[in-house]
Order: C-alpha cells, then sequence, then structure tokens
C-alpha cells in the first residue's frame, strides 16, 4: 500500500483478534490508526506497539458500542476524520442463558446489532457529506441461517449483515464502498476453548489479510475462509421442513 | 483447558492444564496451585512444563523504543524473531541471541540464554536494562542490576521460579549493515579446536561445529565459525546495495514426525561426513545474511520432528577451563567409541557466570542432539559422571532427564544461594515448573 496516500482507520472494537491483525497491516501500510474499544489500557498498550513496530501515528479511544447516547460525541471528538471505518465488535455470549436471561439476550442483540447501526449511521452521514470513505462490517456466517446453537448471536448478525447490504446500496450512489466481512471459525479468544475443526478455522491473520485485499479489490461480501461460502450455501439451500429437525 | 504439551525436544509430552495470562490486572494471588509461565515452548527440555501453566504468548505488545539508546521496552511475549523483523531494517540487532529467534522475550531472560559471543559480550540479561516482575503477593517489581538486584539475579536464568516476568527492557546493539562476514576454519582435532578459539577469542561471534563421530586422532575435529558484523565501508567496498535484508518469513516444513530408523548412526554419519568435507580449504571467507549464520535451523520449520515421535534430548553441559579440555577430550571419545550418534554437536567457549543459577561460566560448553532411546538414557547418565568429574554442569533450559544428585552436586553453590534467596522473597513457592519439582530445585 506504500504507493497510497496515508489513510486514517477508525478501528471499533479493536481489542478484538481480527481487528487488531487488520490495524496490524494497515500499520505496516503507513496508515494512522485509531483503536477503539471499552478496555482502554489493553488499547493504549496495542496503540503503543503500533507505533514502536511500524513508526506510525496512532491512538486509543474510549468506545462503548452500547452507550448509544455517546457516539455522536464519541466520532467528533476523534483526533482526525477516519477515511475508513473498520466495524468489529461483538458478543458471541451464551445462547442457553439468552434464552432465560433477557440481560444476556440484550447485550448479545445491541453488541453485535443496535450498536453497529448506532455508530455506523453516524460514520455514513458524515463520509456522504465529505462524498468520501469506506466502510467495514464484521458480521458472521452465523447470520446466514438461525440455528439452535446460536439464534440469538445469529439473528443480531443476519439484521447486521442486512444492514450492510442496505448501506452499500445506498452509499452506492455517493461513491462511497461497504464491505461485508462474514467469517467462518476463527481462532480468537471469542472462541477459545471451542473444538473447532481445523480446515475449517482460519487465524486472525489470515482473515486480516483476505480482509485488507477484498477491501482493494472493493468487493462486496466476503467469507473467510472461502468454502464458508459453499457451507452456507448449502445450509440455506436445506428445506425448513427438513432443516427444523436438525440439531445444528 | 487441558493441553498434551511438549518443549522442542518433544521429550517428555505432559498434561498440562493452559491459561491465558491477560494482564496483572486479572491475576488472582495465591491461586493455591503452582503455576509457571511459558512463553514460546522453545526449551528443550520440562522447563515450563507442568500440571498449571500461564501461556505469555499474547502478551506481547512493544511498549516503548529509545532511538538514542536502542533501550527496547516490550511485554515478555514478543519473540526476539519480531524484534528482528522490526528493528533490523532500522540499524539494530540483537545484543545476545540463542540459535533459534522463535524464543520469547521472557523465556530469554528465564533461561539467561547466550549466544555466539558470550565470551565476548555476556548472555542475555548483561544487556538488560531493567524488567517488571510480577511475584507470588501479586505485587510487581522492578529489578535491574541497580534496583532490586536481589530480584534481578533471582530471575535471570531463574527459568521462572521466581515470578512472571511482564515487560523486560533490553538494549538492541548498533549495526551499520545485517551482513555477518562470516570466516571458517577447518580443524583437525580437539587440541587444535582449542587452540583456536583462543586465538581468535577477540572475534565477536565464534562457535565450532563437531565431527561428533571422528574417532582416535581426529576426535573433536570440526569446523570453527567466526563472525563479525560488515560495516557500512566494508559492505560498500564489496559492492553490498542492501545493507539491511529482509527476514525471510518461513521455509519449508518437516510436514510429520519421522519414523526412527531415518536417524541412524549411518545417516548422521554420513551428514558429519559431508558437512566436514563440504570445506576443502582450510580457511575460507565469505559474507552472508545474518540468518544463516545465526539461526541455521531456524529455515525448517518443525525440524525437531526428524527425531521421530519419541524426541531428542539436547545434551548441553560446560566444563571449567580447568582440566576441561582433557574430560572434554574424554566425553568426545567415549561417545564415539561408544557409538552414540549426535546428528548436530556445537562447542563454544564461554565467558563469566552472572546471576545465581544462570548456566553459563568460564570454560567449553558442547551441545549434543541425541534421539531419544531407552539406550540413551543410560549413557547419558555415563557421561553426568564425567561431567560431574570434571566440576562441569548441565543447562537447564535444555535438560528433561538428569538426577536430583547430578543437578545439587553440580550446582551445589548456586542452588544453595537460589533456595535461600527465593525462601526470603517468595516463600510461598508459587511459581513452579516440571523441572523444578523433578529436580527439587526450590
Amino acid at each position: 500500500m506504500a504507493h497510497n496516500s496515508i489513510q486514517t482507520i477508525l478501528v471499533l472494537g479493536a481489542g478484538s483478534d481480527i481487528a487488531f491483525a487488520c490495524a496490524s497491516l494497515w500499520a505496516k501500510g503507513g496508515n494512522r490508526i485509531l483503536l477503539a474499544g471499552r478496555n482502554i489500557d489493553a488499547l493504549s498498550r496495542k496503540s503503543a506497539d503500533l507505533t514502536v513496530r511500524f513508526q506510525v501515528e496512532s491512538s486509543a479511544h474510549y468506545f462503548d458500542a452500547r452507550d448509544y447516547a455517546s457516539h455522536a460525541s464519541f466520532y467528533q471528538n476523534l483526533p482526525a476524520v477516519p477515511d475508513v471505518v473498520l466495524c468489529a465488535f461483538g458478543y458471541l455470549g451464551n445462547q442457553e442463558n439468552a434464552c432465560k436471561d433477557w440481560n444476556e439476550a440484550l447485550t448479545i442483540l445491541e453488541s453485535n446489532y443496535t450498536g453497529a447501526v448506532s455508530i455506523l449511521n453516524i460514520a455514513a452521514n458524515d463520509m456522504v457529506a465529505r462524498k468520501k470513505g469506506g466502510i467495514i462490517g464484521i458480521s458472521s456466517v452465523a447470520g446466514d441461517r438461525g440455528r439452535m446453537s446460536n439464534y440469538h448471536y445469529g439473528s443480531a448478525k443476519a439484521g447486521f449483515t442486512a444492514y450492510l447490504s442496505g448501506l452499500r446500496n445506498r452509499l452506492a450512489h455517493e461513491g462511497i464502498h461497504v464491505l461485508t466481512v462474514k467469517p467462518g471459525f476463527v481462532r480468537t479468544q471469542m472462541t477459545e476453548g471451542l473444538p473447532l475443526p481445523a480446515p475449517l478455522t482460519a487465524e486472525p491473520e489470515q482473515v486480516a489479510q483476505s480482509i485488507l485485499s477484498a477491501w482493494k479489490k472493493k468487493k462486496n461480501v466476503l467469507y473467510t475462509l472461502w468454502m464458508w461460502k459453499w457451507i452456507m450455501l448449502i445450509i440455506c439451500t436445506i428445506p425448513e421442513g427438513i432443516f427444523k429437525k436438525l440439531k445444528l | 483447558m487441558i493441553q498434551r504439551l511438549a518443549n522442542w525436544g518433544n521429550y517428555p509430552v505432559m498434561d498440562c492444564e493452559v491459561q491465558d495470562f491477560t494482564g496483572e490486572e486479572n491475576w488472582q494471588p495465591k491461586d493455591s496451585e503452582p503455576i509457571i509461565a511459558r512463553g514460546m515452548g522453545r526449551s528443550y527440555g520440562d522447563a515450563s512444563l507442568g500440571k498449571k501453566i500461564c501461556s505469555m504468548t499474547r502478551h506481547n505488545c512493544m511498549l516503548e523504543f529509545q532511538e538514542e539508546s536502542g533501550i527496547l521496552w516490550a511485554e515478555s511475549g514478543v519473540t526476539l524473531s519480531e524484534i528482528l523483523e522490526t528493528f533490523v531494517p532500522r540499524g539494530y540487532f540483537l545484543p545476545v541471541t540463542p540459535g533459534t529467534r522463535f524464543v520469547s522475550l521472557g523465556g530469554a531472560v528465564a533461561a539467561d540464554v547466550h549466544g555466539k559471543n558470550h565470551h565476548s559480550e555476556g548472555s542475555f540479561c548483561d544487556h538488560v536494562a531493567y524488567l517488571d516482575l510480577l511475584t507470588e503477593s501479586g505485587g510487581i517489581i522492578r529489578c535491574s542490576p541497580t534496583e532490586n538486584p536481589e530480584w534481578f539475579n533471582l530471575t535471570r536464568g531463574g527459568m521462572g521460579l521466581s515470578g512472571i516476568i511482564l515487560r523486560v527492557a533490553l538494549k538492541l546493539k548498533k549495526i551499520e549493515t545485517s551482513w555477518i562476514q562470516q570466516t571458517n576454519i577447518k580443524v583437525r582435532n580437539f587440541a587444535e579446536l582449542c587452540e583456536l578459539f583462543q586465538q581468535h577469542q577477540s572475534a565477536t561471534y565464534s562457535v565450532a561445529w563437531v565431527d561428533c563421530l571422528a574417532r582416535g586422532k581426529s576426535a573433536g575435529r570440526g569446523i570453527l565459525m567466526l563472525g563479525e558484523h560488515v560495516s557500512k565501508k566494508q559492505a560498500e567496498a564489496k559492492g553490498i546495495k542492501n545493507l539491511y535484508t529482509q527476514i525471510k518469513k518461513s521455509g519449508p516444513k518437516i510436514p510429520f514426525f519421522f519414523p526412527e530408523f531415518i536417524l541412524n548412526r549411518l545417516s548422521i554419519k554420513i551428514f558429519n561426513l559431508l558437512y566436514y568435507h563440504k570445506q576443502l580449504s582450510r580457511k575460507s571467507e565469505f559474507v552472508t545474511p545474518f540468518e544463516p549464520y545465526f539461526y541455521p535451523l531456524d529455515s525448517i520449520q518443525h525440524w525437531n520432528r526428524i527425531y521421530g515421535k519419541r524426541g531428542f534430548i539436547q545434551y548441553q553441559f560446560v566444563l571449567p577451563f580447568e582440566g576441561g579440555a582433557e574430560a572434554m577430550q574424554q566425553i568426545l571419545e567415549t561417545i564415539a567409541e561408544r557409538g552414540f550418534a549426535s546428528f548436530l554437536t556445537v562447542l563454544k567457549v564461554l565467558g563469566e557466570q552472572q546471576g545465581i543459577l544462570a548456566f553459563p561460566m568460564k570454560g567449553y560448553t558442547l551441545a549434543l542432539d541425541f534421539p531419544v532411546s531407552d539406550q540413551l538414557i543410560d549413557f547419558l547418565k555415563e557421561l553426568d559422571v564425567l561431567v560431574l568429574a570434571a566440576k562441569g554442569r548441565i543447562y537447564l533450559a535444555k535438560d528433561s532427564r538428569m538426577s536430583v544428585q547430578m543437578f545439587h552436586q553440580s550446582y551445589t553453590e548456586p542452588a544453595k544461594q537460589f533456595q535461600q534467596q527465593l525462601q526470603q522473597l517468595a516463600p510461598e513457592k508459587q511459581f513452579q515448573s516440571a523441572l523444578s519439582q523433578r529436580l527439587q530445585i526450590i
């Protein structure tokens, strides 16, 4: 990316492994990185890391996806206007608890969907006004079809996927690109301890590589790893009458 | 999460309960069961294994770099490889590096690793300005040779038993190019090798590869490899354009454990013979990128798998100069006579000892790689006797099999001092490893 001019990248939910792997790649390309999330101590360390390793400007900013009222001032108070916003926060939660405990259910819905809508509306409006920018949203293959094992998370991600699709449609007319990323299994803090099948599981660095390359190519929807596109195609074509009897 | 783990030698293999280190703020002091910090798992034996393990690999931020002094302040999970990738292009090198760059900063401190420049520039911790240690009380102690020196001395080479190494301030070495001027000198026997080490003690880097299967008059024959950093002027004179070469990410990979018959006496003999005769002239001089000189094996991922599923033991010991040469000769002859073939054998002269439990002392160190077998375990006990008789000792970061007696007889004073100091400073003994329990270090 050396031939591009330096861009400012806002990473929301920068504590996530995929997000930080992306941030590192952008920093390597010489870009300025704004890391945002709730764990400000951890983000400050990570921001220092980017500055030491890649000699770029980097800073950490407190951001709470569920504190909607704070979003506008958060965005306005950033030290630089972002050229690209990566929306990477999310919360897998516990499906069983979510069925019984509304607070858990609400946390899942807000952390994966409404929080993203709130902040991305602000970013999108700003980009439309400036007539430049770009948005990358990290959704999930879990949003492609609701399954009994994680339909709270899945439905929130389904909402987010639909939102990104609509946003892409709207912003395309303004020359602003939106990329939807649907990772399959990734070895991250979120999935730690889960027995993931190795051939279908990606490393965060791998996912980050494909996100940046898809972004460069202006792809609309990206599945990582690639086979997830076909796996989800199969899962989505199973007739509902059969699907509902499966234990997925 | 329970994981089946081994260090680089693939011997021993253990079930360990692994937790990720998520920051000192989340640390629960006095967690009842002892625990040991683990970095990249590149020690050879059971040093970073145990019932409970705290993995430091995600604790890997570089926090600050001072251009002037060359001091890097970084979390302990950062690897030496990452440091090289980041700083070689900016004209800095590791002050001391072991034979692999895939070790963590914390591990390098805990084993107080040495490199090819130990005789001239000391061990890793001689270049640590200060460090932060999480102690069993949950407190954080900053220590250095002048600030809380008792903690510093306990921690350098302390195999992680004094606490969890959180952050390290490492003083990097300024270099003008990343190239190495290498001089290889073929030597016919061990006496000649000793003489040449003596002659070249002003060389920055020196190490010798030894043909461990050569017998009789040829015992100890090998190739002495000297190295110097190439200056900008020298590079320009040689027409080298790129002063700093890019580090190659990763080379070929050994995909699975080789069957045990592949490494046998014959194949090892052929390898050693070819290696010795590859160089025809007595002396050869050339300029090389730094990786092949410092990290010849790093270019092959998982090279430890060639030793088969049972793994291998790297037997490394040091003998003091006094009587050391004769004892070394005897050990080399014993190995050759008994037919225990070491694939790779490396000899080096070490400098002064520092710290308490640290391995290096003035003398000769020899490292041998043997595939694990029942006979080998017995044979190494015989070597122990020779090492002990010569007042030598074994490197804890490589050990997986010495006896309690061997440890306490060879590390008598250091072990006593270590125990006393630890008893005073950290009486709960919260940090223990399979190694410390096996050898009753604390």
